[in-house]
């Protein structure tokens, strides 16, 4: 397999006080494959989304994407080049309706970063329009797409942020728990998204709990404690390991 | 559009069974309209509290003024250039102000305006005459005017080409403005810059990660309300050409907030409609003295007519602020949204009890933008 990485994190230490959320992480996942990471509370999956979107600057070590060194660029520019991320609580605008929601990012694709156009009405937009209603669409969203995303169930919050991210097209979309608090239907759905996402060839970073998840949809597991990665390999390698057994149920001792 | 325009235009007519049809009452009216419009435009889209607007409205009037004693007594190039000169202070205020958010953007804004209000006291008391306050003076050199006719007898007034601007024709002149500066409100609302706005007010941090830089379009709309405030203070001077820094203090900056808020921040109609509340309100509360009290309590026996008057003269004359504060509470209270919510639910029970059948309600999320038109 002589595939090419899009994401190439070096050396990353991460530290929040004297605790080391990231502790010198080395991670590569390549192009087209859906890369799962695992890992008990506070091993530092989310700390390692954070920095690779910005959001947080590493102490040390490097983040490249799509053969850029990103490290300490701006969350925003990040986004630009390709980057999107479903957060572990929803990050939706709440005070918005579902098509609102989604027109947002449509237009930062249309857009780029800033564009003073304060006088072009919404319907003079009609082919950004036409992409976020097709999304909403493919997301069963449409009967409710006038409705105040804060009023919704956390499930649609979820389904609503992954369809804001899928309407970018990034190169790379990180997803957080995607499942996480969902009753056993929604989670039934949401795999079904990811499965039919996945055929479409983009490469997603997936942190789940929930091993059934995992095995349906990843290429690669690495399992993540202690901010390192101590294994990774298929799933079924993955399953095999005593390291991950021990890291889950007792602790991780490298 | 056009019923509003028709709407603002016969304001003289509708506001008369009110008794403020007369040319001072409704000059405020639609001047402080521009100014609670643009001052929407920040607060209502990306809910950025400024306490400093009132600066720009001094600015727009002693630009206004130096242009009438330079230039010409012509209010078009005095209006040209306090919006031009209230925009530049705006990015200067913003980009310093911008670099914070929430409580610190308004403690910021604050301490620019009250700069500003006080170098007006002080240091640039050459350019604004301080407490005195700008004026026009027959010696004025009025570069332009000077080309076309000699200096006249007497103070000249201000004109639009020969119209006089103020009384009346003030009126119609600033209403005709103030239905231009709706109209591009209303554009901003329902464009894609104003979704976007609307966005950055719900979640910043989803924004960045989305893909926008936030400062340009923070900074843009606080240029744009900040150069409304300027055109509401070009106005103020020219249908009264006198500029003085108290309309810099932070109490002027406070009004249009109350103003907006009162009426519905966030909406397109509800700052308006805040303004004439409170401007017309001030006008008959801050009127009242204590002759008028007695007589409107004549008829209650003397002890009693004496108690109510002292009552209620605490809120009337200088006490108006203090009916203005418990009016604010009360909306603030129990109508949150302002009192074009007030009207809408209002309507809405009207309307269901007339028509039997339960009225659908609409389940547009945003209702802001979907006054227009
Ligand atoms: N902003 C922060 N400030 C301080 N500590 C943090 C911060 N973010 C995460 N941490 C700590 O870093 C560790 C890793 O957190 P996180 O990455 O959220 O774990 P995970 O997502 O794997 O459950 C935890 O101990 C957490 O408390
Ligand atoms: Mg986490």
């Amino acid at each position: 397999m002589a595939s090419k990485a899009v994401l190439q994190v070096s050396n990353v230490l991460k530290t929040f006080g004297g605790l080391k959320a990231l502790n010198n992480l080395n991670l590569t996942i390549e192009e087209g494959t859906v890369h799962a990471i695992i890992g008990p509370n506070g091993a530092g999956k989310s700390t390692l989304l954070n920095v690779c979107i910005g959001q947080l600057t590493p102490d040390t070590g490097s983040v490249e994407f799509d053969g850029q060194n990103i490290t300490g660029k701006s969350p925003h520019q990040i986004s630009q080049q390709g980057i999107s991320r479903v957060f572990q609580t929803p990050q939706i605008f709440e005070d918005l309706n579902i098509f609102q929601n989604v027109m947002i990012p449509a237009l930062a694709q249309a857009d780029g970063e800033f564009t003073f156009n304060p006088f072009k009405g919404l319907d003079q937009r009609k082919d950004v329009e036409q992409e976020a209603l097709r999304i909403i669409d493919e997301m069963n969203l449409t009967s409710q797409m006038y409705d105040r995303a804060g009023a919704m169930s956390r499930g649609n919050k979820r389904r609503l942020e992954l369809a804001m991210c899928l309407v970018q097209k990034p190169k790379l979309l990180l997803l957080d728990e995607p499942t996480a608090g969902m009753a056993r239907a929604d989670t039934n759905q949401t795999i079904e998204i990811l499965k039919k996402i996945k055929a479409s060839g983009m490469t997603k970073v997936i942190i789940e709990h929930d091993m059934n998840v995992v095995f349906s949809l990843a290429d690669r597991v690495s399992v993540l404690a202690q901010g390192t990665i101590i294994a990774e390999g298929t799933p079924q390698e993955m399953r095999e390991s005593e390291l991950v057994k021990e890291a889950y149920l007792g602790g991780a001792t490298i | 559009m056009a019923i509003f325009s028709a709407v603002v235009l016969s304001m003289p007519i509708w506001m008369s069974p009110f008794g403020a049809a007369y040319p001072d009452i409704l000059q405020k009216f639609v001047i402080f309209g521009v100014f609670a419009i643009g001052y929407n435009i920040l607060f209502g889209l990306t809910g950025y509290l400024s306490f400093g607007h009132a600066a720009f409205l001094g600015v727009g009037s002693y630009t206004a003024v130096w242009s009438f004693k330079l230039l010409s007594m012509n209010i078009i190039p005095a209006i040209l250039l306090s919006v031009l000169m209230s925009g530049i202070f705006a990015v200067a205020m913003g980009y310093i102000a911008l670099r914070r958010s929430g409580i610190y953007f308004s403690i910021l804004t604050l301490a620019f305006a009250q700069m500003c209000y006080n170098l007006a006291y002080s240091v640039l008391t050459p350019i604004t005459n301080g407490e005195t306050g700008l004026q026009l003076a027959k010696s004025d050199p009025r570069i332009i005017d000077r080309l076309f006719s000699e200096a006249g007898e007497g103070l000249p007034s201000t004109t639009l080409f020969g119209i006089e601007t103020s009384g009346y024709s003030g009126f119609y002149i600033s209403a005709v403005i103030m239905i231009l500066a709706f109209y591009v409100s209303l554009k901003i609302f329902n464009s894609s810059f104003g979704l976007k706005l609307k966005a950055i007010k719900s979640n910043q941090n989803r924004m960045r990660y989305l893909g926008f830089n936030t400062k340009p379009y923070l900074l843009t709309a606080f240029v744009i309300s900040g150069m409304y405030a300027g055109l509401a203070g070009g106005l103020l001077a020219a249908t009264d050409p006198l500029a003085g820094a108290e309309r810099m203090q932070w109490t002027a900056s406070g009004e249009v907030i109350l103003m907006t808020i009162l009426g519905g921040v966030g909406t397109l109609f509800g700052p308006l409609l805040g303004v004439i509340i409170i401007k017309y309100f001030e006008n008959i509360f801050s009127a009242v003295n204590q002759v008028d009290l007695h007589s409107f309590y004549a008829l209650l026996p003397d002890w009693l007519e004496d108690i109510m008057v002292a009552v209620s003269s605490m809120f009337v004359g200088e006490g108006w602020h203090l009916t203005l504060g418990l009016l604010f509470m009360f909306v603030v209270a129990f109508l949150p949204k302002g009192v074009l919510q007030g009207v809408e639910i209002g309507y809405k029970k009207i309307s269901s009890y007339f028509s039997k059948s339960p009225t659908k309600s609409t389940k547009k999320a945003d209702t802001g933008a979907n006054h227009g038109e």
